[in-house]
């Protein structure tokens, strides 16, 4: 399987996907996931959970469970000499940000523009900050990353100015390994 | 340039002119002082008016004459390092001006009269280097790789030293060394004294090279806590060698091993008492700060000495006791002190370093304890080399399969490269006992080669090899506006999905310490007024507010005068009008941050960080570009401190104002409301399609503060924006009113359309309020969390305003609702929403 994570890590995970599963259908819902109380007070649970649904779908089953999770498989050495034309694995470097840049981009055109990140700052941002106050952070930050000039971040753009963030530690989870 | 070389040759002239004669005339005088001391009392016929009293001050005088060589030494070699090349580390020069140094004296004596012994490294000078180095360590970065740490401190060095001793008695045996007196057992001592890493060589060597984080902590905390290991290995082999070879049985053997868990735990432990003793002493010193700093020092010091009077690991004790201090300390003590002392604490270990390298060099130059033997020599070198590769490799293969990040091979070389012996060692050896080990001179002068050849040439080739092997580098400590917000999107990312995976992950260890911490451990060890003055608010204000107030005077005096109107500052004068009136009167003991972890010595200074945030501050005065700088950083200081912090937080970087809170129930409060909010929008308007009537309420805050956890019985610290509009005087009765916060004015909201919704009733109750068991079972559930599925029920329809008034239904029915569930948190109260 291409997922690529072992089998006791596999049964794990779908124990763990039944017990979500409340409604015993063999498929997850908007609902279910809500229910875990963590993410309620996750400012990015919502859209983390909408990342699991594909497109216009309302149900997710545990093939699609586990294809979002692999994202979060720590990178490995030995995965750098795998030949290409099998095509990335799901937990490189460029999908992790692509994971993570569809959670800004909610319009799926590949750009996160200036509403896209204002929303995004807003959900992650105290009370205090003022809309102005906001604005002016939204914009100096697309201008850091804005190298063509179009108001919007692109997704090459995005993977540029992140280039030093240490993204296969931040977007890792050990037991997936 | 040019002056500075002439300034430079000065100095190491006059360093020369000066002391030469000074020691020849002391030294002479040394071996006469007797006399002169009779023959005045005998030649006494007058009142003398001046007399030469050299015995009196002797000693200290010539401490101090090494002291004052020692800093010019130090300050002509940083000149030649700045100015000329900068090819060979401080200390590889120093060495180099220690050997000019001894040869004078030599010349002058016949005899090294100088020499750095045991008693006067271990004692006086290696304390205060190890307690800079731990009280400055970052410690999120230090203990999330502690395994790897102590995996490399513990089993690298006992292979290392096996290894060596071995390797080198077989060559003995092989007759390459010709004819010594030595045993198995001599060689093992040999190799446990040469096997350790040396922190002080690790902190001069790789203070320059500057690679990154995640390898220096490895390399230096190995020095660091290996000394456990060689203490105990020395010891034993040293009880070894003078037992005999035929009395080592195995009882022997398992009581040297039992003596490690014995001198490594025993020294940790009284490290880590002696800075809960300091830590409750700077708690009380509120009415004597002056001296307050002085306390670190001493306490630190006697945990040195304790250690050492029990036998156990002297290095370890200070090194814990500096590590487990520096939060609390920091947090109790005032600014000034503990601008103190930094300053301190990194003079005396500059000094140390420099007394230290310069002594070795000097002690060299002495012709009684050379010894030299090819074989044992080279052989020596060849293996501790070898033997440092092979193990680091080895151990890191093992490790790499347990890392989440896996060590990189370019780490890897550059680790098994930058093991470099220096002072210990040689202490070490000085120490030997002559009549026991015969060949005690051979091995002070291996071990001075060694020292020599892995200071001075691996120094020099350590930075080249750096950057030709293309080693990570530490990251610029600015980060990007972006780079923070998507550190903390990913923070908040991977805890979503560790939650959602419903494992503990390795966070949670984390996690329940620094609950376990906050409560009990800050409780007793931190100041109340520290405690909370821990909110990150204050912490990020307070220094907005210093830069403010230093960015005005240079800029004033560059304009001029300080009469310039600044009135374009805009961001940052509202912020300060909001929340000036209600800060005004709480004065925070607040740390300046220092975010310079590097433990370098150059970037110190307190006003230094002010500059060092304003790079772009330009010199002319266009108020274009003054506004643009002063917005990007106020922009930074916004987002950095308002960004919610997520459970992970992670915090590679070292800083020391910000403190770890690591869930500000506050926070906790609004991301909660707000998503409730959302999930009910969306929810709604997906169910039906009706715009209802709008309504005006009052929200409530109460309840939920009320059933806040029993860890934060204050409530002065919940500054953090929670608008509260305490509608309903029937209630507040009840209400704690500490949490009331009419202070807080509410045009310093924000009104965002975002936050009012056109709310629909629903017919019927979305299903996280129909459910009898609604949360999946996860380890979490246990803990304490501000809401249970029974009051999720209640929150969900209720009225969660941010600032102002929104529209929302059904407001007045659920307060009677909640009057009644108040005190019953079991109730199962079905809330229907009631339309109005």
């Amino acid at each position: 399987k291409k997922l690529n994570i072992s089998h006791s890590q596999i049964t794990r995970l779908y124990s763990r996907f039944h017990s979500l599963d409340k409604g015993e259908n063999g498929a997850l819902s908007r609902e279910d996931f809500q229910r875990i109380p963590e993410l309620a007070i996750n400012p990015l649970g919502d859209r983390i959970i909408n990342a699991f649904f594909p497109e216009g779908e309302d149900q997710v089953n545990f093939r699609g469970f586990m294809r979002t999770l692999a994202h979060f498989r720590p990178v490995e050495d030995n995965e750098k000499n795998k030949d290409l034309t099998s095509g990335e694995p799901l937990n490189s470097r460029t999908n992790k940000l692509h994971f993570a840049f569809q959670l800004y981009d909610l319009d799926r055109d590949d750009k996160i523009s200036r509403d896209e990140l204002l929303q995004v700052l807003r959900m992650m941002v105290g009370v205090n900050i003022s809309d102005e106050q906001l604005g002016s952070i939204a914009d100096r930050t697309i201008q850091e990353a804005d190298t063509n000039g179009d108001m919007c971040i692109s997704f090459s753009e995005f993977t540029k100015v992140l280039e030093k963030v240490d993204v296969e530690q931040k977007m890792s989870i050990r037991f997936l390994h | 340039m040019a002056s500075s070389v002439y300034l430079c040759l000065l100095r190491a002239v006059f360093l020369v002119c000066f002391v030469n004669p000074l020691i020849q005339g002391l030294s002479e005088d040394e071996s006469v002082f007797q006399n002169p001391h009779h023959q005045q009392e005998e030649n006494l016929t007058g009142l003398p008016i001046v007399t030469f009293k050299w015995h009196h001050v002797e000693t200290p005088y010539l401490v101090i004459i090494w002291v004052f060589v020692a800093g010019l030494a130090k300050l002509s070699v940083v000149e030649l390092n700045h100015h000329v090349i900068s090819v060979v580390p401080e200390s590889g020069l120093l060495i180099i001006l220690g050997f000019i140094l001894g040869g004078i004296v030599w010349g002058a004596d016949r005899a090294q009269t100088f020499k750095l012994l045991p008693p006067t490294f271990f004692y006086y000078l290696l304390p205060q280097i190890i307690l800079d180095a731990s009280y400055f360590m970052p410690n999120k970065l230090f203990f999330s790789n502690l395994g790897a740490i102590l995996i490399y401190a513990i089993f690298g060095t006992c292979w290392n030293a096996a290894t060596v001793g071995l390797s080198l008695w077989g060559c003995y045996e092989a007759g390459v060394m010709g004819n010594l007196d030595i045993g198995l057992l001599q060689f093992l001592l040999f190799g446990s004294l040469i096997a350790a890493v040396d922190p002080v060589a690790v902190i001069a060597v790789f203070e320059e090279v500057h690679v990154n984080e995640v390898l220096f902590i490895l390399v230096f905390g190995e020095s660091l806590l290996n000394d456990g290991v060689t203490v105990v290995l020395y010891n034993v082999f040293d009880a070894f060698v003078a037992l005999g070879g035929p009395r080592i049985d195995a009882a022997e053997i398992f009581k040297g091993i039992f003596s490690f868990v014995v001198v490594a735990f025993g020294g940790s432990f009284l490290g880590i008492g002696f800075a809960i003793l300091l830590s409750l002493l700077t708690r009380c010193t509120k009415h004597i700060q002056i001296i307050e700093a002085g306390f670190v020092f001493v306490v630190g010091y006697l945990a040195y000495l304790t250690a050492e009077m029990l036998s156990l690991s002297a290095i370890l004790s200070i090194t814990f006791c500096g590590i487990c201090c520096q939060k609390y300390v920091n947090a109790n003590m005032d600014e000034k002190s503990v601008t103190t002392v930094r300053h301190a604490m990194k003079l005396l270990a500059n000094g140390s370093e420099t007394m230290i390298f310069l002594f070795l060099g000097v002690t060299a130059i002495d012709t009684e304890i050379w010894v030299w033997n090819t074989g044992f020599i080279l052989l020596t070198l060849l293996f501790v080399f070898i033997y440092r590769i092979i193990g680091t490799f080895l151990f890191t293969w093992m490790l790499n399969k347990f890392r989440l990040v896996p060590i990189e091979v370019i780490d890897q070389v550059v680790m098994s490269y930058g093991g470099l012996r220096g002072a210990v060692a040689y202490g070490l050896a000085a120490l030997l006992d002559e009549d026991k080990i015969p060949e005690k001179n051979l091995m002070i002068s291996t071990t001075l080669i060694v020292v020599y050849f892995t200071v001075i040439l691996q120094g020099i080739t350590m930075k080249p090899l750096v950057q030709w092997l293309k080693v990570k580098r530490a990251a610029h400590s600015d980060l990007k506006l972006i780079e923070k917000l998507n550190n903390r999107a990913f923070d908040h990312i991977l805890a979503a999905v560790e939650d959602i995976c419903g494992r503990i992950g390795d966070n949670w260890w984390t996690r329940g310490w620094n609950r376990f911490e906050e409560n009990y451990i800050s409780w007793l060890l931190m100041k109340p007024k520290a405690r909370k003055n821990r909110d990150y608010l204050f912490s990020i204000f307070h220094k907005l507010n210093l830069e403010d107030a230093i960015n005005y005077v240079s800029e004033g005096e560059r304009q001029g005068s300080l009469a310039f109107s600044r009135s374009d500052e805009a961001a940052n004068v509202d912020f300060k009008k909001q929340f000036g009136s209600e800060f005004a009167d709480v004065m925070p003991n607040i740390m300046v941050d220092m975010s310079n972890y590097e433990l370098g010595i150059e970037h110190f200074s307190v006003t230094s960080i002010v500059k060092d945030t304003i790079p772009s501050v330009s010199l002319d005065i266009h108020g274009q570009d003054r506004k643009n700088a002063m917005d990007d950083i106020n922009a930074h200081h916004l987002l950095q401190q308002h960004l919610y912090r997520s459970r992970k937080h992670h915090r590679h970087k070292y800083s020391r104002s910000h403190f770890s809170i690591n869930q500000n129930e506050d926070e906790v409060q609004e991301i909660f409301q707000r998503t409730m909010r959302s999930r009910l929008e969306s929810f709604k308007s997906t169910k039906m399609g009706v715009n209802p009537a709008k309504k005006i309420t009052k929200h409530h805050k109460k309840e939920l503060t009320h059933k806040m956890p029993n860890g934060h019985p204050d409530g002065t610290g919940h500054l953090y924006g929670d608008e509260v509009d305490i509608a309903v005087g029937s209630e507040t009765g009840a209400i704690n009113s500490t949490f009331m916060r009419d202070t807080y004015t509410v045009g310093a909201g924000i009104e965002n359309p975002v936050f009012l919704p056109d709310m629909d009733s629903p017919t019927h109750s979305p299903p996280w309020l129909m459910e009898t068991e609604a949360v999946a079972p996860s380890q979490r559930a246990q803990r304490r969390l501000p809401w249970t599925p029974n009051r999720l029920r209640r929150l969900a329809p209720m009225r969660i305003s941010t600032c102002s008034t929104d529209s929302f239904l059904m407001a007045d029915v659920s307060l009677t609702l909640e009057e009644h569930e108040e005190h019953s948190q079991t109730d199962h109260v079905e809330m229907r929403p009631v339309f109005d």
